[in-house]
C-alpha cells in the first residue's frame, strides 16, 4: 500500500504515531513558538520596530507638508536641477515624498538624533531603499507613513527606489546625508 | 459507462477524457514554460550588470511576462492536470463532467494568450503584481480573470469526480493520501481564486473607465490574498507530488497517515494568512495584524511543512529499508535510484526547497527582519527556491514518469534526462544563493540598472554585490539551458520517441514496483497490534532522515539569528 493507494488500515486515524514523528513534531512546535514570540519580543527590547502610526493624505495635502519644510530648512541645492538639501532641527517631523521619478528632497540629518520622517507618494507605488544601510519600505500614495528614525553611522546613504514604478524607475535616486 | 485504458505498466487506470485533459494541460504548461524560459533569458542577461542586455522598457516588458508565464500560466496549467489524474485516475474513476473541464481549459488557454499579448502589445508591463495605481490595457487584466474561472471550473470538476468516484464505490476507505493532497490544493485554490475576483475584477472595470478609484493599500492586501496563497497552492501540490513519486519510485508509504494528512489540514487552516509577508513594511497595517498573520497564527503552516519535511524522506527511508539498504544512516540515500530523473528531482527538489526556501521565507516573513529584505532582490531569490527549485523541479521529474505512463512514449536522450534534474537544480542553487548574497548588500529587485545611469544623484552598491549579480547571471543562463533540456526531453519523446505498445514495461526498469494488480487487490485486514509494528512506534524507523531533519533544524536556528543579528546593526526605528 503507497500513498496513491487508499490507506491500508481502514481505520487509520486510530493507527499510533511513531516515536520518531512525536519527537520531531514537538521540537518543531517549539521551534515555531520561539519564532514566533520573538517579534513581540522585539517590539519590546529590540531597536528596529515600525511604529504603527500612519495617516490618509492625498498628494497635494502631503505635498504642501514637503514644501513648508522646504522653505523653512533649506540650507543649500545639490546638481543642475536644484534639488534642496534640508537641515531640521533634530526631533522635528520631517518629509520625503516619491514622485516620477524622484525621492524629494535631500535630507541633511545629524548622527544619533531622532527624527519624525513623515513618507508618502504622489502617483505610484515607490519603494524607500535606503543604501548600503539596506532599510526598506512600501510608499503608498494616499498614505503617510509615520517612522522615528536614529541614524546612528554618519555618511552619505543613498534612497534607491525599489518598487518598479516604470520606464525611469532606475533613476530615482534620492540622498540622505548623515553628520557627526 | 466511461471508457478506461489500464496502463500495462503500472495498472493504473485512465479515463479516457480525463487522459486528454490531462495531456492538453500538460502540453499548455510546457508550452508556457518555454515562453517563460527565454524570458529568463531576457531578464538574467539584463541583471547580469557585465552583459546588461535589454533596454528599459523590454527589460520590464520581458520580466513582466516572464512572472506571469512562470508563476501562473505554467503552474497552473501543470496543477489542473495532477488534480484530474489524482481524482480520476488515482480512484479510477470517470472524470466528472468532462465537456466543463474542456471548457475550463479553453478559457485557461483564452485568458492565457490575452494576458500574454497585452504584455507583448507594450503597454501592460506592470509585472506579475500590478499595483494600482499604475494601470495596464483591460486585456491584462480579462486574461488573468478568464484563466482564473478556467482554473476554478478544474477545481470543481476535480471536487465533482471526487463524488463520482465515492457515490460509484471506485475505491475502498479513505482516499489516498496524494489525492488528499489535491483536496487541500483546491480548497485553497478556491480560497485564493475568490480573492483574485475580488480584486482584479474592480481593477479591470478601473481600467475601463468604469470605477474611478482602487485603493492601492486594499489592493496589496487582496490582491497578495491571490498571489500568496497561490504560491501555497503549489507547496500543497509539490509536496503531494514528492509523496506520488516516493510511492512510484520506491513504493514508499506513509509512515503514518494521520500525521502527514494532519499536515495538510494545518496548511488548509492557516497557509492563507501569508499574504501579510508582502504588507510587513506598509502603512496603516498594525504590527499585531502583522505578527498574527505573517506567523500563520504561530507557524502552524510551517509546522505543517517541517512534518512533509521529516515524513516525505522518512517514507522513502523506510521503504529503502525494508529492501535491505540498511547500513549506516544513509546507505538507503546513496543506493536510491538516483539514474531515475523522477526520484533525483523530487529529492534535490525537497532539499533546496526545505533548507533555502523554507528557510530563508521564513526569516523574510518575520515582522522586523522584512526591513532589511523587502522587495531587495533576496525576494526573488527565496521564490526562485520555493518554486523554480522546490515546484517546477518537482513537476519536471513527474513529466518524467507520464511520459511513458500517460503519453506512451518511450523517453529519448535518457542520459540528458539523468543529469537534467541535477544540472537544473546545482545551476538555480547558485542563482539563488547570489541573489541572497546580493540583496543582502541592498541590491534592488524588478530594477533595470544598478548604476543609476541617468539619475541626477548617484549611489554605488559594492564591488562584491556585481560580482554576486554576474555569478546569479551566470547560474541563470546554465539554469535555462537545463530547462530547455527538459523540454527538449518531454516535447521530443512526444514527437519522436518510440510509442510503447501495451505491453511494453518501462517503468521496471527504473524498478518500480507496482503491478497490474495492485489497484484490485482486496484490502487485507491488519490487526491493530501488527500495525503499531508495523509503523515501529517503539523506536526511530528512519535515523538518517531524523539525522538531515536535526540539520535542517540546526542550520534554521542559525541563519535565523543571524539575520536578527544584521537587523540589530541597522539604524533605530521605533
Amino acid at each position: 500500500m503507497t500513498s496513491y493507494l487508499p490507506p491500508a488500515q481502514r481505520i487509520w486515524w486510530k493507527v499510533p504515531v511513531g516515536r520518531q514523528e512525536i519527537v520531531w513534531i514537538s521540537i518543531a512546535l517549539v521551534w515555531c513558538l520561539i519564532m514566533f514570540f520573538m517579534m513581540p519580543f522585539w517590539h519590546v527590547y529590540g531597536k528596529q520596530n515600525l511604529s504603527n502610526e500612519a495617516y490618509k493624505t492625498t498628494p497635494a495635502k502631503f505635498g504642501e507638508k514637503v514644501q513648508a519644510m522646504i522653505d523653512e530648512y533649506t540650507v543649500r541645492t545639490e546638481t543642475d536641477q536644484k534639488i534642496p538639501v534640508v537641515a531640521p532641527p533634530a526631533g522635528s517631523d520631517i518629509y520625503m515624498l516619491g514622485r516620477l521619478w524622484q525621492w524629494w528632497p535631500i535630507l541633511e540629518l545629524e548622527k544619533d538624533k531622532t527624527y519624525r520622517l513623515h513618507i508618502s507618494s504622489m502617483d505610484w507605488q515607490h519603494g524607500l531603499s535606503i543604501q548600503p544601510v539596506n532599510i526598506n519600505m512600501q510608499v503608498v500614495p494616499g498614505y503617510e507613513m509615520v517612522l522615528n528614525i536614529t541614524p546612528d553611522v554618519a555618511g552619505e546613504y543613498g534612497v534607491v527606489c525599489n518598487e518598479y514604478c516604470g520606464i525611469g524607475h532606475h533613476t530615482m535616486l534620492g540622498r540622505i546625508y548623515v553628520k557627526e | 459507462m466511461a471508457n478506461f485504458r489500464i496502463c500495462p505498466d503500472t495498472g493504473l487506470y485512465f479515463d479516457r477524457s480525463a487522459e486528454s485533459l490531462m495531456k492538453v494541460n500538460a502540453v499548455a504548461a510546457a508550452v508556457s514554460l518555454l515562453v517563460a524560459g527565454i524570458l529568463a533569458l531576457g531578464v538574467a542577461l539584463t541583471r547580469w550588470p557585465a552583459v546588461h542586455l535589454l533596454p528599459a522598457d523590454q527589460f520590464y516588458m520581458f520580466l513582466t511576462a516572464h512572472g506571469i508565464d512562470a508563476l501562473i500560466f505554467w503552474i497552473i496549467f501543470f496543477e489542473i492536470a495532477i488534480l484530474y489524474f489524482v481524482s480520476s485516475t488515482l480512484l479510477r474513476s470517470r472524470l466528472a463532467a468532462p465537456r466543463w473541464a474542456w471548457l475550463g481549459f479553453a478559457l485557461m488557454v483564452i485568458g492565457a494568450v490575452t494576458t500574454n499579448v497585452s504584455i507583448f502589445q507594450g503597454g501592460s508591463s506592470v509585472m506579475m503584481t500590478s499595483y494600482v495605481p499604475m494601470q495596464a490595457a483591460p486585456h491584462f487584466y480579462l486574461g488573468l480573470i478568464l484563466f482564473a474561472v478556467g482554473a476554478l471550473i478544474g477545481c470543481f470538476v476535480f471536487f465533482g469526480t471526487l463524488v463520482v468516484a465515492k457515490n460509484e464505490h471506485t475505491y475502498e476507505g479513505s482516499i489516498p493520501l496524494v489525492t488528499f493532497g489535491g483536496v487541500t490544493a483546491a480548497v485553497i485554490a478556491v480560497f485564493t481564486i475568490a480573492s483574485g475576483a475580488i480584486i482584479l475584477v474592480p481593477t479591470f472595470l478601473w481600467s475601463i473607465g468604469y470605477i474611478a478609484h482602487i485603493d492601492p493599500e486594499m489592493y496589496r492586501i487582496i490582491w497578495w490574498g491571490m498571489g500568496h496563497s497561490s504560491q501555497q497552492i503549489n507547496v500543497v501540490a509539490h509536496v503531494s507530488v514528492w509523496y506520488l513519486v516516493a510511492g512510484l519510485t520506491l513504493g514508499a508509504r506513509p509512515m503514518s497517515e494521520k500525521v502527514s494528512r494532519f499536515a495538510f489540514l494545518l496548511y488548509i487552516l492557516f497557509l492563507q494568512l501569508a499574504c501579510a509577508h508582502h504588507i510587513l513594511v506598509d502603512p496603516g497595517v498594525s504590527a499585531e495584524w502583522k505578527i498574527f498573520n505573517t506567523s500563520y497564527a504561530m507557524y502552524l503552516a510551517v509546522l505543517a511543512s517541517m512534518i512533509h519535511g521529516l515524513t516525505v524522506p522518512g517514507s522513502m527511508e523506510v521503504a529503502q529499508r525494508k529492501k535491505g539498504y540498511t547500513r549506516g544512516m544513509f546507505e538507503w540515500l546513496r543506493k536510491a535510484p538516483w539514474d531515475n530523473p523522477a526520484f533525483s528531482s523530487t529529492f534535490i527538489s525537497l532539499v533546496i526547497f526545505g533548507f533555502i526556501g523554507g528557510i530563508t521565507g521564513v526569516v523574510m516573513g518575520t515582522e522586523q527582519i522584512n526591513l532589511i529584505i523587502h522587495n531587495t532582490i533576496y525576494v526573488p531569490a527565496h521564490f526562485h527556491a520555493t518554486v523554480a527549485v522546490g515546484t517546477t523541479l518537482t513537476f519536471m521529474g513527474l513529466t518524467y514518469f507520464l511520459i511513458p505512463v500517460l503519453f506512451r512514449r518511450q523517453m529519448i536522450l535518457p542520459t540528458l534526462a539523468k543529469w537534467q534534474p541535477f544540472l537544473f537544480g546545482g545551476s538555480m542553487t547558485i542563482l539563488i544563493l547570489f541573489m541572497m548574497g546580493a540583496g543582502t548588500l541592498g541590491v534592488s529587485r524588478r530594477h533595470w540598472d544598478m548604476d543609476f545611469a541617468g539619475a541626477a544623484l548617484s549611489f554605488e552598491y559594492s564591488g562584491m554585490a556585481y560580482t554576486m549579480m554576474g555569478i546569479a547571471g551566470i547560474g541563470a543562463v546554465v539554469a535555462v539551458i537545463a530547462g530547455g533540456a527538459y523540454l527538449l526531453i518531454t516535447v521530443g519523446s512526444l514527437l519522436f520517441g518510440k510509442k510503447l505498445d501495451p505491453s511494453a514495461g518501462f517503468l521496471q526498469s527504473f524498478g518500480v514496483p507496482m503491478s497490474r494488480g495492485t489497484y484490485t487487490a482486496k484490502h487485507e485486514v491488519v490487526p491493530m497490534a501488527k500495525a503499531v509494528e508495523e509503523h515501529g512506534s517503539a523506536g526511530f524507523e528512519a535515523p538518517g532522515t531524523f539525522v538531515l531533519a536535526m540539520l535542517l533544524l540546526v542550520s534554521f536556528v542559525v541563519y535565523y539569528f543571524i539575520n536578527w543579528k544584521y537587523l540589530s546593526s541597522v539604524w533605530p526605528l521605533s
